[in-house]
């Protein structure tokens, strides 16, 4: 078993399915000769050549419908977005063009394309450049949209988005890239719509997804002195959802704590409150909490930006409240 | 399509073009029809008047190439090899129809024709008839895409964000602008700060082409050029198109931004009859055979609509399908 | 065959124009394309042109003609070759109206004042029963279902009193220690509806302002008891129709009204009232309280309808469905406990009345008659009394008159 960076495993994905299948191109800005604006790409222009890593022009509407033309025409391609805040420029394409052509045509037209990049808060980097985008493409029919949290789940969900004939929204998290994981020497690809336990308990459910998992993980650990043991379930997938996961939990703990990075209203937790309340109604001892984002653009003053985004001590906060503690 | 090595019509690209044209022209008076009757919903956008220009393109389109238009796309898709009567069927919402009814009058494919849509926004097919052309360039064949547009989408950003990667890259793509004066009710004049759009690709380094779009000769000698262009690799090139709808941008409108004058001006110069004219004062063919193209058409389109008409409405079980597409 | 020309719809919603203009007369050249006729909608004018070839045969609706509906047939036109004596088979159906169907909802929108006024007590009835609602989690309840825990006897810990599966685990452990469980929560908070406000003010109303006095007498009701059971035998077969004493004892009372009016009367600064009207009011315990209904103009009814009349004022009080005008009013008012075992009793008057008579059970006693012991059925009675209207001798007298029909009741008949 060997370290691994979730950067260098998300490379390793690419690498290795563009060795297999010569249709594979990764388009972007700065992902070819910059090496990345995350160093994501690096090395892969010098491994497979300017036709299949091409930078492009500050043109995210327009080499978006050029991804998704080619894509239409047979090709296989990965579309790098530096942030998917910069996605907003091109969600024409991504959502009339890539999501719905399929149906739209009765099935003729494919769009076999992924989507990828950092999504979500950063360090400071202001209201612009941190919304996570997690709910809005989960809204979507049509897409498919993943959020891996480890090095190794990083490396599987890629090669099944690339090899998957649907558009797939792959969305990374920039403080992830440089954390390190065990890594084992081959990678299966992974299945969209199997969350993951990452720590079984009976107290309490806690679901979430990307960074919010490791905060799940260092909430759990603290819980423990108060002699509560949580559950933490690692989503992976938000679309599909792993509902039967969700569902089986908390008919165990009878309590549900959701983190999301992103807004709460129209958000992921409101989704999933939803579908347990429907499923596991008798099961539950209290109502589902939420942990999210509050509702305001993100701030840049450090204290600030701490407030708005969840952190370990509100997922513990959720948690008593959801124990009546 | 063998193409002559002279640029002159023969007789009988005449006839056949004649023939393709009378049956887009029928096709789409029959559109009209059933939309004022209720059978067809939703948006419906004719191309009569503007017919040479597809029908051009398809004496210069090789086997391989790829076309893609916007929403005015009934034209486009039965010349890249779909019946009639499955577009009328798919217009009319039936299980049958080209999108199985899901599409409707915008959405409309043909895949094995390399027919890539039918789009209801506004200059988004611009940057996928690039992608198109990438792909091409991408697989060396040596194909080319023809990327139609209207006046209106020339004002759409992400227009020239692809014209820039299609001149950077030297992808072969053949954008070509059919302009009908009008793009819903706003006139080039009261949109456009430059209206001469066949050099809207000058940033780019892009050559520009203006052409006469109701003289089916003159279209075929420019799209024969452009094609030629496009296919040698030396990058994209731009046509402006200037033709004429007769009807307003859809059947919902009753199109008061032009006067009668106006419309009568151009009818004058329809390309069909144009057409008919020739073969006439060329003896390609006499009335007789022109008369006995007329029934073979009409009996086409009976038979579409016929066809359409009866067949039925897709199974409420087609209601989840087709949203996601299987992985092998 | 001639070619029909539908009356178009230029939009999705449209349903009818004006056929504004014809360009073709009979007889005329139709080429397709040319523009043959004009419609006009509220939004725009439209020219409708041929799509086929032919001669036109019959302009069937003529311009200018208003409201002209989407499909209808405006005009046959002939085919080549054809001769206008087609037309004359023709037949020219109704245009068919192209509507969507709508799924007609039978409105049960519209409610009838009565169901508005039931739907006004049911709500009246869940206010009530809300107060008394228990609180507690999905998980808590499944728990207790599956356990056979009843949820009135355990105390909720969560917020609102709810109870939840903790709760439930202590509930159980405490039985299972064989000690005292003592109820972490003091007492349960019912907030007090509207009903039982009303009575309270009442009542304070009634004690504190009217000076009560008390009267009582004894009753025989051995012939009444037996004259009911004469008339019960007829309703052998139907037993919902039987009669009962409290029956009896709203018919005397009404009968010893009309002897002795001053008790149906009421006091107020300036002057008494002396009702015309012989209403006697009955209490009827329901839940939650109590509310009199009245039977109006008792003293014209016979047993039987007083007793019919009775059995559905008392149903529908329970029910909370009596109308406002059926629980207002009365000069008089009867309660009995006498189902309830209870002897006697003294009753308070309900303002504006004067007088309440409070009906004890009757029970089998040993009375003195002619200087021997002999056993009968007494029944006490005691007439509660506003000493401001009616009197001592009033009183007195109104209870001789009772009594003389309760114990006599062929008296009633005459």
């Amino acid at each position: 078993m060997t370290q691994m960076t979730v950067r260098e495993a998300l490379r390793s994905a690419m690498q290795q399915e563009m060795k297999n299948d010569p249709d594979i191109f990764i388009i972007g800005e700065e992902v070819g000769e910059y090496q990345g604006a995350y160093k994501v790409t690096q090395g892969l222009l010098e491994e497979f050549g300017p036709e299949r890593v091409i930078d492009t022009p500050i043109t995210e509407h327009g080499f978006t419908g050029l991804a998704v033309g080619a894509a239409f025409a047979g090709l296989r391609p990965i579309v790098e977005f530096m942030t998917f805040n910069f996605a907003l420029q091109a969600m024409d394409q991504i959502i009339n063009s890539a999501a719905k052509t399929n149906y739209m045509s009765g099935g003729q037209v494919k769009c076999p394309i992924v989507f990828r990049g950092p999504n979500g808060a950063a360090a400071r980097v202001g209201a612009q450049h941190s919304q996570n985008f997690a709910a809005a493409f989960g809204h979507i029919p049509g897409l498919k949209v993943v959020a891996p949290y480890s090095a190794e789940d990083s490396k599987g969900l890629l090669i099944s988005a690339i090899r998957d004939n649907n558009p797939v929204i792959f969305l990374e998290n920039e403080i992830l890239y440089g954390q390190s994981f065990d890594m084992p020497e081959i990678v299966e690809p992974i299945p969209f719509g199997k969350a993951k336990i990452v720590l079984e308990g009976e107290d309490v459910t806690i679901v979430t997804f990307s960074l919010q998992v490791k905060m799940a993980l260092d909430a759990a650990e603290i819980l423990k002195e108060s002699d509560i043991k949580a559950e933490v379930i690692d989503l992976r997938s938000i679309r599909p959802l792993d509902e039967e996961a969700i569902i089986n939990s908390v008919k165990k703990t009878n309590r549900l704590v959701v983190v999301e990075e992103g807004w709460f209203f129209c958000g992921l937790g409101a989704t999933i409150s939803s579908i347990v309340m429907k499923n596991a109604f008798d099961h539950l001892d209290a109502p589902v909490e939420i942990v999210a984002g509050k509702d305001i653009p993100l701030p840049y003053a450090v204290n600030l930006e701490k407030l708005a985004l969840p952190s370990v001590e509100d997922i513990i906060a959720a948690v008593k409240q959801v124990c009546y503690r | 399509m063998t193409i002559s090595n002279n640029q002159t019509l023969t007789s009988k690209q005449y006839l056949i073009a004649y023939e393709q044209m009378l049956v887009l022209r029928r096709f789409e008076e029959k559109c009209g029809q059933f939309y004022g009757m209720g059978l067809i919903g939703g948006f419906c956008h004719l191309y009569i008047g503007q017919e040479a220009i597809i029908v051009g393109v398809e004496m210069v389109k090789q086997k391989g190439d790829s076309t893609i238009t916007s929403y005015r796309d009934h034209a486009h898709i039965i010349l890249a090899g779909t019946e009639p009567k499955y577009v009328l069927a798919e217009l009319m919402g039936k299980a049958t129809g080209c999108s199985k009814g899901k599409g409707g009058s915008m959405h409309m494919f043909d895949v094995p024709g390399k027919f890539f849509g039918g789009h209801g926004i506004v200059g988004a097919q611009v940057p996928i008839g690039t992608g198109l052309a990438f792909a091409e360039k991408y697989k060396k064949t040596g194909n080319i895409s023809f990327t139609f547009m209207g006046d209106g989408a020339v004002n759409q950003g992400q227009v020239y964000e692809a014209f820039n990667m299609a001149a950077l890259w030297k992808l072969p793509v053949v954008y070509i602008i059919e302009n009908n004066e009008y793009s819903m009710g706003t006139s080039v004049k009261r949109s456009t700060a430059f209206t001469d759009l066949y050099r809207k690709g000058e940033s780019f380094g892009i050559k520009g082409v203006k052409v006469d779009g109701m003289n089916l000769q003159e279209v075929y000698t420019a799209m024969r050029e452009a094609a030629e262009f496009a296919r040698s690799g030396q990058g994209p090139i731009l046509l402006e198109v200037k033709t004429y709808r007769y009807r307003g941008h859809s059947m919902s409108d009753p199109a008061k931004y032009r006067t009668k004058e106006e419309v009568e001006e151009y009818k004058v110069r329809d390309p069909l009859t144009d057409v008919r004219n020739k073969i006439l004062e060329n003896a390609y063919a006499t009335e007789d055979d022109l008369k006995d193209i007329e029934k073979k058409v009409k009996a086409l389109i009976n038979e579409a609509s016929d066809f359409a008409e009866h067949s039925p409405l897709p199974d409420e079980s087609e209601l989840y399908t087709d949203v996601y597409t299987e992985n092998e | 065959m001639p070619i029909k020309i539908l009356m178009p719809a230029l939009s999705p919603t449209m349903t009818e124009g004006n056929l504004a203009k014809w360009f073709k007369k009979e007889g005329d050249k139709v080429a397709p394309g040319e523009v043959i006729a004009e419609i006009e909608t509220d939004k725009a004018t439209m020219e409708v042109e041929a799509v086929e070839e032919g001669i036109m045969g019959k302009i069937v609706i003529s311009a200018p003609t208003e409201n002209v509906p989407v499909n209808s047939l405006i005009a046959l036109l002939l085919e080549d070759g054809e001769d206008i004596s087609v037309l004359d088979n023709f037949k020219i159906e109704a245009p068919k109206q192209k509507s969507l169907v709508v799924e007609n909802e039978q409105s049960s929108n519209t409610k009838s004042v009565s169901d508005v006024a039931i739907e006004a007590s049911v709500n009246q009835k869940n206010v009530s029963s809300i107060n008394n609602r228990i609180f507690a989690s999905p998980l808590a309840r499944k728990i207790a279902e599956i356990e056979g825990i009843d949820l009135g006897s355990v105390a909720g810990s969560g917020p609102h009193g709810r109870i939840v599966k903790a709760d439930l685990q202590n509930a159980k452990q405490s039985s299972a220690k064989n000690t005292l469980f003592r109820n972490p929560v003091e007492s349960r908070i019912v907030p007090n509806n509207n009903v039982r406000k009303i009575i309270a003010k009442r009542l304070v109303e009634s004690k504190q302002t009217i000076p009560h006095f008390y009267l009582s007498i004894e009753c025989n009701v051995d012939k009444l008891l037996q004259t009911r059971e004469d008339i019960n035998e007829m309703f052998s077969a139907d037993k919902s129709k039987k009669i009962s004493v409290n029956d009896f004892v709203v018919l005397a009372i009404a009968k010893a009204l009309k002897d002795v009016p001053e008790a149906n009367s009421s006091w107020s600064d300036t002057q008494i009232h002396y009702y015309n009207n012989v209403d006697v009011s009955v209490a009827v315990a329901i839940e939650g309280g109590l509310i009199t209904p009245v039977v109006k103009n008792a003293d014209q009814k016979d047993i039987l309808q007083i007793s019919a009349e009775m059995k559905s004022l008392a149903a529908r009080a329970r029910e909370n469905k009596l109308s406002p005008e059926e629980f207002q009013g009365g000069g008089f008012t009867v309660s009995n406990l006498g189902m309830y075992g209870i002897k006697n009793f003294g009753a308070i008057i309900n303002p504006p009345q004067s007088c309440i008579l409070a009906v004890g059970a009757g029970s089998k006693r040993a009375i003195v008659i002619n200087d021997e012991i002999k056993i009968a059925t007494i029944m006490d009675v005691t007439l509660s009394c506003d000493h401001r209207v009616v009197d001592g001798a009033i009183g007195a007298n109104f209870l001789a008159a009772f009594k003389k029909y309760i114990e006599k009741p062929a008296l009633i008949l005459v």
